[in-house]
Parts: structure tokens; C-alpha cells; sequence
């Protein structure tokens, strides 16, 4: 059984946490994600951060500036997690964009990811149209290429969770990421659909950053994934960021229970 | 290989939560683009609207100059709104209409596209939101204030760059969060499939009037047609239509900024390697690890990291040529044709200029080149004069 899918089973409601790799530093970012750990999040998605980040909303985009600005790079944080993986089992998911994979080299990163023990990616602007690009690399190296379902997919809904790796990360909004103060999606409706098709968890992503709302979207699904929320602690806090951080999530761990 | 490819190029590289709109469009354009009462509507518009078609000059005192090949130039600039983007632009909105869409958004780099979606938004009843990066409306106010004076809202986009990648980046963001009865105008033949098709198609008028001109006026057609390229859709709208008649130069010249040696350039095809970027695969200027570059000229209408896909795929198979001109030659030229001609061309044109006037003196004079004037030079003159050190107490 992948790490993933263990994840699940060990969690039938799973905390999943989200950080930028490099914010503030990727010193910060490995103890942020020993505290995550700790707090109790079963997954951590780590970005890679772009200078173009089309789907983030300002929070996450300031990220990738910050972490682009202190130098971090791709070898960089393989690097990090190579040393993270000592101490460190828990399972890792990368959220990039195609291009920093595809000028990496697919080959070499995937490799990388399963040398490094990388369980996963999460490529926004891959739709499952142009998943050719990636999922013959993410196979050959054991990495599940994770599938985006969001609510405007409509009758695409059982072409992609049919080929689902992973888990299912399900938009729970339009627009980009960011902390909203309602998600009127009928999420209940689409995880029906989802289960329809797919046996996979299903995880609700975008716009949550409260412990009611994350119990709301866990309690419709598999899981509530946190990115921008935990962001903004990083970003308020800066260095001393890791303390705040792991309160937060413990908190939200308890509350998705 | 999927859909909208140009040999390796094209493609449709989207979030997931835009995916839905994309296919409508490539829906409604595979209905539209064959359906004889939308293309003589457009036909309407291109002639009582935008004044098409476009002249063929004969640049007779640049020709006796430079002392080679005939120098003819398609006048773009005397369209409607000033340049070649509204022919693109009458397309889509139309388009957007059919489709019942009641709201557009543009991005804009040099502030035509955004001049011309603003204008067909007022004609055609549509509210218009622009998104500019904040560097380009300082360096092209007076567009700002064009496209605001035509009812549009122009929002200067902060992040990145603040230019015309960032503008693009912020306008798929936007739309991402309203695609119901909102429709994305993109100026150039870039971005996902069906954008470089169906802006191409709607930019191949410019080729098929420069064929049937020239064909009127030498009786045979020319040996060079050029054209500055950014994105690319004023060169692709001319190039098409002389792709097959393989005695025909293609040639795109892209703007160097200070050099394409040097890192203050947007010379993609000359610098830039495979990527996959703005929905779409072809060559872009990044680094090692995939980042995309900052990118520089002039020109705030080739100030963009990436080319369309068909040019990279007409690059690959050797079939067009690319070439870059710096920003001073650039300006050499601007002045150059103004003097000469009477006429100002638009900073981009004048990057097809200047490598024109590079390439005429070494071709014989009975050969002949067709220069694209893409548009027109008014909302440059401020940033020449800054350029060249002349202050205007503005």
C-alpha cells in the first residue's frame, strides 16, 4: 500500500497541510513540516515555487516571491527533503506547474521524487486532457500524479476520477486559491458523483481556513486540504512561524475528526 | 498528441476549473468560424467598422534610400483604433456575443489590444474589464485614458514583472473565478487551443489582402513579407496565406531589447528554450530550473517572454526565419520612416522596419518586400522623446 492511500486509511478524515518550500527559508520549511507532522496532518503538499503562479490567489503568489527571492530552487529542496526523510516518514505531495518539471527534465525529477521519497504531485495547469505530458514518468518512478476535479468538470467528473491517482483534490470554489469566508459549492454532490466513478479519497481544497469549515468539507468527504490559511501564519510570523503554525494545525486536525 | 498542436507546439495546458470554458469557446468557434452569417457580419464590420481593406503603399522615397528591394508596406496602422488588433478583436466579441457572454476581459501590453476590446465592447454592448501591468500603464497612459474614455475599466496588475506576462497571469486568475457570462479576449495567437487558431483566422486577412494587392499592383508576389513579433498575431495573420508558396521569405523579428546577449531582451526564439507556459507549449525565456524571465524591450507590445505556437513550430521546420532588432535600432527606425515616409510607425513596427532597412540595400531592385506596419506611432511619441531625451513638460 503507497504511503498515500495508508494516509487515508489511517485518517478516514484527513488534515491535509500545504506550505511553500523556501518560505521564509528551507531551513523553516523542513522544521514547518516536522511540526505538521507532529500537529497531526496526514499529507504535506509542498510547493515548488514558479515566478507565474496562475492558479494562486495573492497569499500563495507573495510565497513564491519570497521564496524565489531567498534563492530556492529545485535541487534545493530535494536537497532539504533527502535530509527530511531521515527523521521523517510522512507522506510528502508536490504542488508545482508543468513548466519547472518539464525544463527540470521529467525523467530526472521524477527519479529525484522517488529517490527523495516525493509520494505524489499536484500539477495545476495539467489538466487530464494533456496528462500524457506527465503520468508515464509519475508510473515508471511510483509517483501518483494527483487529479483536480473542480465544480464547473461537470461531465468530466467520471472521465478523470476513473483514471484518479492517489487521491482526488476537489476545487471547492472558482477562482483561485485563497481564504474565503463561504463555499457555497455543493460539494456533497460532487463527492456522489466522484464516488460513482472512483474508489479514491477525496480530499476538499481551496478557500478553508477555519476549524468549522474544515470540518464541514472533511465531514462531505475524505479530507479538508489548508494551503493559503497556514501561508499567512508564515508570512506573519516569518522566522518564528513554526510555534503558531503547529497550533494551527493541531487545532484543525482535531477539528476534521 | 492532442488537440491545437503546430508540430510539437499548442496544446491546452489549463486548470482544471477553466477546462469547461475552453471547450465551449473551441464549441462555438468550430460552429461559427464556417457559418456564412458570421463571417458576412464580420465582413460588415472589417469594412464600415474598421476600414478594411488595409492599403498597400509603395514606400518609393525609403526604396530609392536604401537602394535595393521594392519596399511596400501593409498599412495596419490606418485600421480602425490604430493597429492590426482589431481585427482579431471584431472576431471575438462577436463571437462572445453569439455565445450569449455579456462581459469581456482583456490583458494588454502596449494598450491596443486593450484599446481595440475596449471599442468593440462599447459597439457591441459589453462590459469591459482590461487588466495592464502597472509598468505599461505608465509607459502607455495615454491608452489608459483611451480605454477609459470608451467605458472600459483598466486594472494595472502589480504583480511579477508588472508587464505583459503578469497582465496575462492575472487575467486567466480572473476569469477562473467568472466564466459563466464572462468571455477572455486574448490579443495574441498564444495561450490554449483554440486561441492561436482562431485569432490567427481572424489575423489571416491581413495576408490574404497583401497576396491579392500585390498580385493587382506587380502581378506576381513578393519575396519577403516581415513582420514584428511578440506573441506573434500580426506576423502569423500576414504569414499564412503565403506558407505554401514556399518562394516567399517568412521573416518575424523579434525585439532584442539592449541586445539579445545581454539579459534586458524578449528575443524568444533567439534565446528562449522549450517550455510550457500560458496553456500552451513552444520556446520561452526562462532559466535552468524553469523559471520564467523577466523580460525586456522597448516595446511594451513585445514585451513578453514567450512566441505563439505556430511560429515556434514555423522555426522548427525552418519554413519562417526569426530575427532580432535591438531597441536602438528600433528607435533609428521609428525616426528613419517618420522623416522619410511621413510616417510613424508603432515601436513594434518599428522592429520589422529596422531590420528591413538592414535587409533591402542587400537585395536586388527588382526584388520586393512587404513590411507589416502594425499599427500606428501617436501613443509612442512620449516614451521616444523620454528615450531619446527630449523633455516634453507633459
Amino acid at each position: 500500500m503507497s504511503k498515500i492511500a495508508k494516509a487515508f486509511q489511517d485518517n478516514p478524515k484527513a488534515f491535509i497541510s500545504f506550505v511553500t518550500a523556501g518560505d521564509p527559508s528551507l531551513a523553516k520549511t523542513k522544521e514547518l513540516i516536522l511540526a505538521l507532522e507532529k500537529a497531526g496532518s496526514a499529507i504535506v503538499e509542498i510547493g515548488i515555487p514558479f515566478s507565474d503562479p496562475v492558479a494562486e490567489g495573492e497569499v500563495i503568489q507573495r510565497a513564491n516571491i519570497r521564496a524565489l527571492a531567498g534563492g530556492c530552487t529545485t535541487d534545493k529542496i530535494f536537497d532539504m527533503l533527502a535530509d527530511l526523510r531521515k527523521t521523517s516518514q510522512v507522506p510528502i505531495v508536490f504542488l508545482t506547474y508543468v513548466n519547472p518539471i518539464f525544463t527540470y527534465g521529467r525523467d530526472k525529477f521524477f527519479a529525484k521524487c522517488q529517490e527523495v521519497g516525493v509520494d505524489g504531485v499536484i500539477v495545476p495547469d495539467v489538466p487530464f486532457e494533456e496528462k500524457g505530458e506527465l503520468v508515464d514518468y509519475c508510473r515508471k518512478y511510483g509517483v501518483d500524479l494527483i487529479s483536480l476535479i473542480a465544480q464547473t468538470s461537470d461531465q468530466r467528473i467520471q472521465m478523470i476520477a476513473k483514471e484518479a491517482m492517489g487521491y482526488i483534490y476537489l476545487v471547492s470554489s472558482l477562482g483561485v486559491t485563497g481564504v474565503r469566508s463561504n463555499i457555497t459549492t455543493d460539494i456533497g454532490a460532487i463527492v456522489k458523483k466522484i464516488r460513482e466513478a472512483s474508489d479514491k479519497p477525496v480530499a476538499v481544497g481551496f478557500g478553508i481556513s477555519t476549524p468549522q469549515q474544515a470540518k464541514e468539507m472533511a465531514a462531505l468527504s475524505d479530507g479538508a486540504i489548508v494551503g493559503s490559511a497556514i501561508v499567512k501564519i508564515i508570512e506573519k510570523y516569518g522566522d518564528d512561524c513554526v510555534g503558531p503554525v503547529y497550533e494551527y494545525a493541531k487545532e484543525m486536525t482535531e477539528a476534521v475528526k | 498528441m492532442t488537440k491545437g498542436r503546430y508540430g510539437i507546439h499548442g496544446g491546452q495546458y489549463l486548470p482544471e476549473t477553466l477546462m469547461n470554458a475552453v471547450l465551449e469557446l473551441e464549441q462555438a468557434y468550430e460552429k461559427y468560424k464556417n457559418d456564412p452569417t458570421f463571417l458576412e457580419e464580420l465582413q460588415a464590420l472589417y469594412s464600415d467598422y474598421a476600414n478594411r481593406p488595409s492599403m498597400l503603399y509603395y514606400a518609393e522615397k525609403m526604396t530609392k534610400d536604401l537602394g535595393g528591394a521594392k519596399i511596400y508596406l501593409k498599412r495596419e496602422d490606418l485600421n480602425h483604433t490604430g493597429s492590426h488588433k482589431i481585427n482579431n478583436v471584431l472576431g471575438q466579441v462577436l463571437l462572445a456575443k453569439k455565445m450569449g457572454k455579456k462581459r469581456v476581459i482583456a490583458e494588454t501590453g502596449a494598450g491596443q489590444h486593450g484599446v481595440a476590446t475596449a471599442t468593440v465592447a462599447a459597439l457591441m454592448d459589453m462590459e469591459c474589464v482590461v487588466y495592464m501591468g502597472k509598468e505599461d500603464t505608465e509607459r502607455q497612459a495615454l491608452n489608459v485614458f483611451r480605454m477609459e474614455l470608451l467605458g472600459a475599466k483598466v486594472v494595472p496588475v502589480e504583480t511579477g514583472t508588472k508587464t505583459l506576462k503578469d497582465a496575462v497571469n492575472e487575467a486567466m486568475r480572473v476569469w477562473t473565478s467568472r466564466i459563466d457570462d464572462t468571455f477572455y479576449v486574448l490579443g495574441s495567437v498564444m495561450g490554449p487551443h483554440p486561441y492561436p487558431e482562431m485569432v490567427r483566422d481572424f489575423q489571416r486577412v491581413i495576408g490574404k489582402e497583401v497576396k491579392k494587392q500585390m498580385l493587382a499592383k506587380e502581378g506576381r508576389l513578393p519575396d519577403v513579407v516581415m513582420a514584428c513579433v511578440g506573441g506573434g498575431s500580426n506576423a502569423m495573420g500576414l504569414f499564412y496565406d503565403f506558407i505554401e508558396d514556399k518562394e516567399v521569405r517568412l521573416i518575424g523579428v523579434e525585439a532584442a531589447g539592449r541586445g539579445v546577449d545581454t539579459e534586458e531582451t524578449a528575443a524568444t526564439i533567439s534565446r528562449g528554450s522549450l517550455g510550457i507556459f500560458h496553456g500552451m507549449k513552444s520556446y520561452f525565456l526562462q532559466d535552468n530550473y524553469g523559471q520564467i524571465a523577466p523580460v525586456y524591450s522597448i516595446s511594451a507590445g513585445l514585451d513578453y517572454p514567450g512566441i505563439g505556437p505556430e511560429h515556434a513550430y514555423l522555426h522548427d521546420s525552418g519554413r519562417a526565419e526569426y530575427v532580432p532588432a535591438t531597441d536602438d535600432e528600433s528607435v533609428a527606425a521609428f525616426s528613419y520612416l517618420s522623416k522619410t515616409e511621413g510616417i510613424i510607425p508603432a515601436i513594434e513596427s518599428a522592429h520589422a522596419v529596422a531590420y528591413a532597412m538592414k535587409l533591402a540595400p542587400t537585395m536586388d531592385k527588382d526584388k520586393i518586400i512587404v513590411i507589416n506596419l502594425s499599427g500606428r506611432g501617436d501613443k509612442d511619441v512620449a516614451a521616444i522623446a523620454r528615450y531619446m531625451g527630449v523633455d516634453l513638460h507633459e
